[in-house]
């Protein structure tokens, strides 16, 4: 193998991990605040990309205007699922609300399904993304570039909204302690709201580079991406957000370096995530960042 | 100041308490005293809308506090230093102190409450940056009396504060108590440790498996032979 193709697995590598880093990220969030597997957050990915769709195809609404729309609208669904499924259950016991998030999202699988037909759509990706540049002898998409530079602009945001101000101060507490956060005067269920608008988005962002990517759409195309990223959160440690990026990484890297180097494997392209999470499971059930031995849910 | 009429609270049909009514006056010490199980943190719980009562009412300086949110009582100047003390372990001890004066916005108030709390604990200043759960059982519960006060309370509510913590620093720990009280703050406190709780009190009320049996000043209980039965009766009772 050359060094440029190395080189050019490696950055489809890094851009698939990204994608799998953001996705993962909502759901160790929503599991640090809620300890909670969030199983509906594939489909609100999946959502995102219907939004985007319908922004700029049957709107025709510019993609730099449909794309921040869509973050919103992906934000308010994650509000409006934590809302209307979740909270109603918070103190009934784990499994409960386990099962109404697996209700959640055989719910907006379906209502996919109904609303946008089974049928795959194609996905309006902006020519700026799509375009080709040339390195040396080796010819890349300009979207591949992007993927990691973009995920890293969400990235730091995030960490700063979550260590550098109250709010995040106060998000840390709740994940620690809902009744003492309440007793210092935080408004809980506004917290819990936030965090989910705030996972959901980033797994709108997901979404729209997934799209991008991988330009067609389909109401059932959150199922394996939403599995792989749980995977992935919990191979760096569910509930440490660093952890859900490390953890993507390695998925997206490995998924792609497998291909690379065992071109018989190719099938076995989507086990390879499943083979990883039994390996960790058994052998460091906490994950890499993990440190408190994690609740059964 | 606060007002408790007849409360009545049940865990799933079992009734933890059973019609207590009891009163704390502006700018006194007042102690709940009495055995495990008896309901006294349930009773500091309920005030702080933690838990729904049977029936009963709570009034806070003519108003009916059974109608606030518990995340509004910090606002309304009642705080709570919970049994256990409960810091955040995964944040550090400024962060901690800082989420106790989250109501509020007076960032000049806040200073200079900063810089009370530290001269009351210096090793909270030392140990700022620390992460809360690699503090000691007694430097923990300093920084969970110091993260109440930054709310600037009117009304402190302790439970249990000398739970589990060696003899010299449950000193301390009465001593600043007192120190704090000085400042006009009222003060509700819950113990086992009868005797030292007491001591300090104004008023006391002795609590027994959900009923008030007793009241009085903190020496007239000292002295009296029912507190010392329904002190040593505990074991009996539980």
């Amino acid at each position: 193998m050359t060094l440029n193709l190395f080189l050019q697995h490696l950055s489809n590598g890094i851009s698939l991990g990204s994608l799998y880093a953001l996705i993962a990220i909502g759901y160790t969030m929503v599991y640090g605040i809620l300890r909670l597997i969030n199983f509906a957050h594939g489909d609100i990915f999946m959502m995102a990309t219907y939004f985007a769709f319908f922004g700029v195809i049957i709107f025709a609404i510019p993609w730099y205007i449909s794309f921040p729309l869509v973050l919103i609208l992906t934000a308010l669904l994650g509000i409006l699922v934590e809302a209307s499924a979740y909270r109603p259950l918070r103190d009934a016991p784990k499994i409960s609300i386990l099962i109404s998030a697996i209700g959640v999202s055989f719910l907006l699988e379906n209502l996919a399904t109904v609303l946008f037909g089974g049928v795959p759509k194609p996905f309006p990706t902006p020519e700026i993304f799509t375009s080709m540049v040339k390195i040396g002898t080796v010819s890349i998409q300009k979207l591949t570039f992007y993927i990691p530079v973009i995920t890293i602009v969400f990235l730091f945001s995030l960490f700063y909204l979550i260590y550098r101000t109250k709010t995040g101060m106060a998000m840390r507490a709740v994940s620690r302690d809902h009744e003492t956060a309440k007793v210092m005067g935080i408004n809980v269920n506004l917290i819990i709201s936030l965090t989910f608008g705030i996972g959901s988005a980033l797994a709108a962002v997901g979404g729209l580079m997934w799209g991008m990517k991988f330009p067609q759409i389909a109401p059932l195309m959150g199922i394996i991406p939403g599995l792989k990223c749980f995977i992935a959160a919990v191979i760096g440690g569910i509930g440490n957000i660093y952890g859900a990026v490390i953890g993507g990484f390695i998925l997206g890297i490995g998924e792609i370096m497998i291909v690379a180097f065992l071109p018989d494997l190719t099938g076995y392209r989507d086990a390879f995530a499943f083979i990883l999470l039994i390996v960790i499971l058994l052998y460091k059930p906490t994950g890499i960042m993990g440190e408190k031995i994690a609740e059964k849910v | 100041m606060l007002k408790i009429e007849d409360l009545v609270v049940a865990y799933g049909g079992i009734e933890a308490l059973k019609g207590i009514s009891f009163e704390v006056q502006e700018g006194k010490i007042v102690t709940l005293v009495g055995a495990n199980g008896a309901g006294k943190s349930t009773t500091l719980r309920t005030i702080m809308g933690l838990i729904k009562p049977v029936k009963g009412s709570i009034t806070y300086r003519n108003k009916d506090l059974l109608k606030e949110k518990t995340q509004n009582m910090a606002k309304a100047g009642i705080t709570l230093v919970p049994e256990g003390r409960r810091v955040f372990s995964n944040l550090t001890v400024l962060e901690n102190l800082k989420l106790g004066a989250f109501c509020r916005s007076d960032e000049k108030g806040i200073k200079t409450d900063f810089e009370w709390i530290y001269s009351l604990f210096p090793i909270l200043k030392e140990r700022s940056w620390q992460l809360a759960g690699t503090l000691s059982g007694g430097e923990q519960q300093m920084l969970a009396v110091g993260r109440a006060l930054l709310s600037r309370p009117k009304l402190l509510m302790m439970d249990e504060p000398s739970l589990g913590l060696a003899p010299l620093i449950v000193k301390e720990i009465f001593r600043i108590i007192q120190e704090i009280h000085k400042q006009g703050v009222t003060i509700l406190l819950i113990e086992q440790n009868a005797n030292a709780a007491l001591h300090i009190a104004d008023i006391a009320y002795v609590l027994e498996t959900g009923r008030i049996t007793l009241h009085g000043t903190g020496n007239d209980l000292l002295s009296n032979e029912e507190v010392k039965k329904a002190y040593l009766g505990h074991k009996a009772a539980k």
